[in-house]
């Protein structure tokens, strides 16, 4: 029922999307979710109670030269060079790229292929840095005190500049979702306290240690994007950040910013579900928030917006937060980007890691890490060390689908896992995208209510894969279709205008006689270079 | 004298089914090959003739006709396989030869001569350099076809497989192999599949 | 009017022709195995089938009847029904050359499908009038687009699923259109006039 309410509400907002009143009603009638669909995982925030820690420098940190979405940056400083921290180490390549920069002082050691944290297992080009533990600080970019006063531009530029992006995992530039379009104006900003994967809580002990931060964060946001609105989203499952964050809005005396308390379901943190339980709009399938007046911003990419404006400080480190039942100590660390994993592992007591399952990331969305020694990226919100299966079984042996629907029920997005399991599971990827394929936003619902243990978001990310590796050979043998035809046809016209010289030559040479004969040779050349 | 009449009623009606059939030929009538057209959409025009015709569009030519069988297109794989086999309504056949990994072509340039051959060989104009030049090859135009290969007098062209990129990386389907977790010779933990 | 409701249900769904009289069962298992030739093949049947029902009515009433040469009926109506075939191939083979290729000799073996023929056949038999024997064709074809688009469905499912290596292929399939042939006896006695 509440999917056919769904579509209803989806048609009406493709319809009439400034009817915020009628929304209102109809999310009323949804319930108090505003998505349909979710689940309830066990919790298990064990280190929710655990204040941010100081990680120490690591021997050396590894860089990747693509921690972003987007195009790859290319390195500006040379092996041997020293840097400071906050240097601009490499620079954007393309628009939609984000610069890094160095997390401490010292040298460069080397500009190579190392491991990233991905699931594939493969490397990037790094950049290798020997911290000299001096931790001199690079002070080109002046901390903008009085924000308010400057022009938004300025402050687009400045997020920009500071390599800054979506810290919440998708890591998108920060800078393009606050690119300003007249037609579509942002009205509300909505920072997304959520955190609703189980274990994480980086983001939960950020609002209650460095509220204030956090709130001058989003309202430089606001000021960016020119917005009249700001909403704080926080689950009640973290009361005390609640306070926290009220508390934070009442000395600073900010009448612009609410917070929204919204019950706890999985996955709410996701930007478009949580839209749509704040505003009752759902964003349309192919848009962003944007396109609805929406703009979304994760808790430390908040943060990080305030310290790159307020303090002149580039993104260089990142709370993460370490769990799992393989940690002897987890923790919320601070740590600078481009540290090694197990060297933060190591910070809470890891330091064996054979039989240890490494998740980069919460349980329910993370990547199974396949190969240990890579650094801590930008994208890092969790690192997961686990000897005990965690939500759901990885390695279970996957059954018949029993149609059972739990599936069907729990997505967020309204979708058909099961049919579009089977679709991507027998290589119908035409037929997967008629079931909406592209709209799954992978939150691992279905496979984690799947009685059958069958790795339904597996399927989905096998096919988009496939889908996009399709696309990428199709177009491909276009282009060659087009190289090779032009060739053909100029080798024809080579032909042509061959035949017709050599036809001139031989009429110079030859009386009237051969004539005739001349022009017929001409004749089939041109009918040949039109067929070309 | 009633036979002859229904044989005459026969034939007329037949007479006259037959001039609206063709006048129906004349206006449904066809120009060029749909079909070749479709088959050659779903070929991966690497133009490299190991279905032994010279080209993509001469193979699609021919298996339009039905004069050969829809599984001798090598790097297209099973995939080009069932599209072809689809598009002409005929069972799918299995393709004989294994595809080879995807691969491009590189010169040794200090041992090229400039001699230009591989330049007229390569069906897609990939390959660029002068006469007395080094010739050089286009990555991103190349599709590992081969055929300059041959032409070469001096063999400095190599077949080398493309290199794996991050970027280009896909989730395999899930199978039923499970992880294991070992430490390599060079100290490294990996996972592989077992 | 309610006659022709009555002769629609009766074509459609109670005497369906493929699966509880038995007629047309050749093109029901070969143009199957996908929902895209099964739609096109659904189109021609129904053209044909409507068409042919109508045209061998007046044959029979206006050439057959008046000229005493009902012997001649089989040969008449064969006639009409090729023609028919013959159009409908040159317009597919315009329009939809992928159609064309995956109907293969389905397509000009409409003229020998026992339905068509059984249609025209029975409109006489029946001695019905013409918009009813018009109805009773085009009812006939809905009927046997209706069985071969559900069993078309089911077919591309049965043939991604994990079926016994035993009956894969053909073996499943007749089951397949044996179950549905017993769920569509459960139709007769649906109307009591």
């Amino acid at each position: 029922m509440s999917g056919l309410l769904d579509r209803f509400t989806t048609l009406l907002g493709k319809g009439a999307a400034k009817g915020a009143a009628s929304s209102i009603e109809l999310k009323a009638m949804i319930g108090s979710g505003g998505f349909s669909g979710g689940v309830h995982p066990k919790q298990m925030k064990i280190t929710a109670g655990s204040p941010i820690v100081q990680s120490p420098l690591p021997p050396r940190l590894i860089l990747p030269l693509k921690q972003h979405i987007g195009q790859i940056c290319t390195p500006i400083v040379e092996v041997g060079e020293r840097v400071l921290r906050g240097q601009k180490i490499a620079k954007s390549q393309g628009y939609v790229s984000a610069p890094v920069h160095a997390p401490t002082s010292g040298t460069v050691l080397a500009i190579e292929e190392h491991a990233v944290p991905h699931p594939s297992g493969m490397g990037r080009l790094c950049i290798i840095i020997e911290p000299d533990g001096k931790d001199e600080a690079d002070e080109s970019l002046p901390p903008i005190t009085d924000y308010r006063a400057e022009d938004p531009g300025v402050i687009r530029e400045r997020i920009r500049l500071s390599g800054i992006v979506g810290l919440g995992g998708a890591v998108f530039p920060t800078f393009i979702k606050m690119l300003r379009d007249h037609r579509h104006p942002v009205e509300m900003v909505i920072l997304n306290g959520i955190e609703c994967e189980p274990y994480l809580t980086c983001d939960h002990r950020l609002m209650l240690e460095h509220s204030a931060a956090i709130v001058r964060g989003l309202d430089i946001i606001m000021h960016a994007v020119e917005a009249q609105r700001g909403v704080i989203a926080i689950e009640d499952n973290k009361p005390d950040a609640i306070a926290a964050m009220q508390q934070a809005l009442a000395d600073i005396a900010f009448e612009h910013i609410e917070v929204r308390v919204l019950p706890t379901l999985y996955p709410q943190g996701s930007e478009k579900q949580l839209i749509q339980s704040v505003t009752g709009r759902q964003v349309p399938a192919g848009k962003l928030p944007l396109h609805i007046g929406v703009l979304c911003q994760n808790v430390g990419t908040t943060r990080a917006i305030h310290d790159a404006v307020c303090l002149g400080q580039p993104l260089t480190q990142r709370v993460v937060t370490v769990s799992g039942d393989a940690v002897p100590s987890p923790a919320n660390i601070s740590v600078r980007i481009g540290t090694p994993i197990p060297f933060v592992l190591a910070q809470c007591g890891l330091e064996d890691l054979s039989g240890v399952r490494l998740i980069h990331g919460g349980p329910m969305m993370g990547e199974r890490l396949s190969r240990l020694n890579v650094p801590l990226v930008k994208s890092t919100n969790g690192l997961l060390a686990m000897r005990q299966e965690a939500l759901y079984s990885e390695n279970a042996v996957e059954e018949p689908c029993i149609r059972c629907g739990h599936c069907v029920t729990v997505c967020p997005v309204g979708l058909v896992p099961n049919e579009l399991a089977w679709h991507c599971r027998n290589d119908q990827f035409d037929r997967g995208q008629e079931y909406d394929l592209f709209d799954c936003i992978e939150c691992g619902c279905c496979s984690y209510v799947c009685p059958s243990h069958i790795p339904l978001v597996h399927y989905f990310r096998y096919a988009k894969g496939q889908v996009a590796k399709i696309e990428k050979e199709r177009s491909f043998a276009e282009l060659s279709k087009a190289r090779s035809e032009a060739r053909d046809n100029r080798l024809a016209h080579e032909q042509a205008e061959r035949a017709a010289r050599r036809s001139k030559v031989r009429k110079q040479q030859a009386g009237d006689a051969a004539g005739e004969e001349v022009s017929g040779a001409e004749t089939s050349g041109d009918g040949k270079e039109d067929k070309a | 004298m009633n036979i002859l009449f229904a044989v005459l009623l026969l034939g007329g009606l037949a007479l006259l089914a037959g001039i609206v059939l063709a006048i129906a030929s004349r206006v449904f009538h066809i120009e060029g090959d749909p079909m070749m057209e479709r088959i050659d959409a779903v070929l991966p025009q690497t133009q490299c003739g190991q279905c032994g015709y010279p080209g993509c569009k001469p193979y699609a030519t021919a298996v339009a006709s039905g004069e050969v069988d829809v599984n001798k297109c090598v790097p297209g794989g099973e995939r080009a396989m069932l599209a072809i086999a689809d598009l002409m309504g005929v069972p799918p056949k299995e393709v004989e030869e294994e595809a080879a990994p995807p691969m491009l072509a590189y010169i040794r340039e200090d041992e090229c001569i400039g001699c230009t051959l591989c330049i007229k060989a390569c069906p897609v104009d990939a390959i660029i350099g002068a006469p007395k030049q080094y010739h050089t090859v286009v990555e991103s135009h190349c599709t590992g076809c081969t055929l300059c290969v041959e032409p070469c007098p001096v063999d400095c062209i190599d077949m080398l497989g493309k290199p794996e990129v991050l970027e280009e990386w896909t989730w395999s389907a899930p199978g039923k192999s499970r992880l294991v977790i070992e430490d390599s010779a060079e100290g490294e933990t990996h996972v592989r599949a077992a | 009017m309610s006659e022709f409701a009555l002769i629609m249900l009766s074509a459609v769904l109670v005497n369906n022709f493929v699966l509880t009289k038995f007629l047309g069962i050749c093109p029901f298992l070969g143009v199957s195995r996908k929902l895209e030739t099964a739609v096109g093949m659904s189109l021609a049947v129904l053209f044909v089938m409507t068409l042919a029902s109508t045209a061998s009515w007046l044959v029979q009433q206006f050439i057959l009847i008046p000229f005493d040469l009902m012997y001649l009926q089989t040969i008449f109506f064969i006639l009409i029904i090729a023609v028919l075939v013959q159009f409908i191939e040159m317009l597919i083979h315009k329009s939809s050359p992928v159609l064309y290729q995956a109907l293969g000799i389905f397509l000009p073996l409409i003229t020998t499908n026992c339905a068509v023929l059984g249609v025209a056949l029975l409109n006489v038999q029946q001695e019905q009038t013409f918009m009813t024997s018009a109805l009773y064709g085009f009812g006939s074809a809905l009927g046997f687009a209706l069985v071969l688009l559900l069993f078309a469905g089911l077919r591309e499912r049965i043939d991604k699923a994990p079926v016994p290596e035993a009956f894969k292929g053909s073996a499943v399939s007749l089951i397949t259109a044996g179950l549905m042939s017993l769920a569509f006896m459960g139709f007769s006695g649906l109307v009591k006039v």
